[in-house]
């Protein structure tokens, strides 16, 4: 356990405040909104709870939301074991390992509406890398005109931008794992899989838990690249959440309802997070008490 | 110090355990090099794009440039308007680095090693600053900053991305800060090493992989940030992001300026990660602390 000191708060203070200063007005700034009708600046009225009842009515986001949930679980599914496996893979020093480290951060620098642009040419069959390839070996695509390719290509385009992030968290995870724990392990004889299982996992679990939850809330919360590469469509295939709170927002300029739904939003975020945070860590320690054994 | 922390590291080098594995690590070269193809091919296409025009990128496939051209880089190079949203990029990044990583070091390390009144709610907490989709701060952003009269300054953007970046950086270096063992500070206390001796010539070595990959999340998120930094700039410090948006307009989309434009924005970040690569790549042996 962990000794009880309190003094310990002028230590977080600072992150407190930093984080307080541009948080906690802003907040309070939509939950005002979220309950009032704003006709003009000077004339509102209060409503209640009109606006959340009306959002949680509302069928389309039904639908949006859960295109959401499947689109941020095969995130999930995808990046995480790829990211993992990727930074087992890296070389550990010398200059492949620097080399390696540059390229596999470079997908995460692009400013993200540079990244559906850049998607948008690379997956067109005429004239993009990616389309005319697989027209190639024969396979029909066309992001702008098949739904499900529209969603694969999106999946594909998340994959490529993010699983760097997961890949790097868990190679700094692995460096820091001190020799002792691998000569401890070659002195048992324990296989390659053991040592993952038992020493690498367990010891990344920290990075990997930021990872999981960095990852979820931030395709939860994707918008730019689908805008931008497939603008929602064909149809409905990729409008994601935000994106139709964004259509609601701005097309119809309302504040009240938009607050309201950004209200609910955040609170399923929440929700899902808390829940993904505290299974991950009973996973965690579970782990670790088998590992001690 | 010269305690040995863990339990007593045996004689011999850890690297002969690999020999036995030669299969394996060759599988292991193959994903990887499978991987990076992955990682590059859509990058390679942008910065052919960039030697295009905008005729030859829309008119026909071809793995290279046909006509070869600069002109993208020089519009960006000679343009006032272009560059110097580099250089306010650059400037309201670093600030934002620095602060970041400056306040989360000592709050990280009390979440890690000590327990006080709602740490668990402040650290979670702290998290849910990240969830908000960011559409939804920017109106009462732009309210609080004009009442500052900070808006269009450097700062601005800076204060802005931390509600971000520390949150960011205060997990991670937790994560981090958890993995090493308490006995490490107590041997250091009976050492005689006063506290900020012992956070800055013991501890902060021990974590360095952490922090060089928290300074580079925050340097990323903070970099490639459109929206908040769109609406609290105008002229002095607009970003580069956010001069990009420029390239589509009435007349249509200027591909080859924007694929110019994003190959420029790779390349402080390159630079940034082969500074902290030796931070990330090499870890530490606890037994020889």
């Amino acid at each position: 356990m962990k000794p009880v000191n309190q003094k310990a708060w002028l230590l977080v203070l600072p992150v407190f405040l930093c984080v307080a200063f541009s948080a906690i007005l802003p907040l309070m700034t939509v939950v005002n909104y979220s309950v009032q009708d704003i006709i003009s600046p000077e004339r509102r009225v209060f409503v209640g709870t009109e606006w959340f009842a009306q959002v949680m009515r509302d069928s389309d986001l039904h639908e949006a939301l859960l295109r959401q949930i499947t689109f941020s679980l095969a995130v999930l599914l995808v990046e995480i074991p790829l990211g993992i496996l990727l930074a087992l893979s890296m070389p550990a020093s010398g200059w492949k390992s620097s080399a390696v480290l540059v390229v596999v951060a470079l997908s995460l620098l692009i400013p993200w509406n540079v990244v559906g642009t850049i998607w948008q040419i690379f997956g067109r069959a005429d004239i993009g890398l990616l389309g005319a390839a697989l027209q190639k070996v024969g396979i029909e695509y066309s992001y702008t005109g098949n739904s499900r390719d529209a969603w694969l290509t999106v999946l594909a385009m998340d994959v490529w931008h993010w699983t760097p992030l997961v890949a790097l968290l868990g190679y700094a995870g692995l460096r820091s794992i001190p020799d002792a724990y691998y000569q401890a392990a070659r002195i048992d004889g324990a296989s390659k899989l053991a040592v993952f299982r038992y020493i690498q996992l367990p010891k990344m679990r920290g990075v990997l838990m930021i990872a999981v939850l960095l990852r979820f809330m931030d395709s939860f919360m994707i918008y730019t690249e689908p805008f931008v590469l497939t603008g929602g469509g064909p149809g409905n295939a990729t409008t994601f959440l935000s994106q139709y709170l964004t259509q609601k927002a701005v097309g119809q300029f309302d504040l009240g309802p938009a607050a309201a739904f950004s209200l609910i939003y955040f609170l399923i975020i929440l929700l899902l997070c808390f829940i993904l945070y505290n299974w991950m860590q009973r996973v965690g320690t579970t782990d670790t008490s088998e590992a001690a054994e | 110090m010269n305690t040995t922390v863990m339990p007593a590291p045996m004689a011999g080098t850890p690297r002969s355990a690999s020999k036995a594995r030669g299969f394996v690590l060759q599988k292991r070269t193959l994903f990887l090099v499978a991987y990076l193809l992955f990682a590059v091919l859509p990058i390679y296409w942008m910065v052919m794009m960039s030697f295009k025009t905008n005729e030859e990128i829309l008119s026909s496939f071809s793995l290279w440039p046909q006509h070869f051209t600069w002109q993208n880089y020089k519009t960006i190079f000679t343009d006032a308007s272009w560059y110097s949203g580099y250089i306010n990029s650059m400037i309201y990044v670093a600030i934002n680095t620095v602060i970041s990583i400056s306040v989360a070091l000592p709050a990280a390390y009390a979440f890690s090693r000590y327990s006080f009144l709602g740490d668990r709610q402040l650290f979670f907490w702290l998290l849910t600053n990240r969830m908000t989709p960011p559409a939804v701060f920017l109106l009462p952003f732009f309210q609080l900053y004009t009442t500052l009269g900070l808006m269009d300054t450097h700062l601005a953007v800076a204060l802005a991305h931390l509600v971000f970046n520390v949150p960011l950086a205060v997990w991670i270096l937790e994560g981090f800060m958890s993995g090493i063992p308490r006995e490490i500070d107590e041997t250091a206390y009976i050492d005689g090493y006063s506290f900020p001796k012992f956070f800055f010539k013991i501890f902060l070595p021990l974590i360095k992989a952490g922090v060089g990959v928290a300074a580079f999340f925050c340097f990323m998120f903070s970099w490639v940030e459109l929206l908040l930094a769109r609406t609290l700039t105008s002229v002095n410090a607009k970003p580069i992001v956010a001069t990009m948006t420029r390239t589509v307009s009435a007349s249509g989309m200027d591909w080859a300026l924007l694929a110019a434009a994003g190959v420029l924005t790779i390349v402080p970040g390159a630079i940034v990660i082969w500074f902290v690569r030796h931070y990330i790549a090499k870890g530490f042996a606890m037994g020889r602390v």
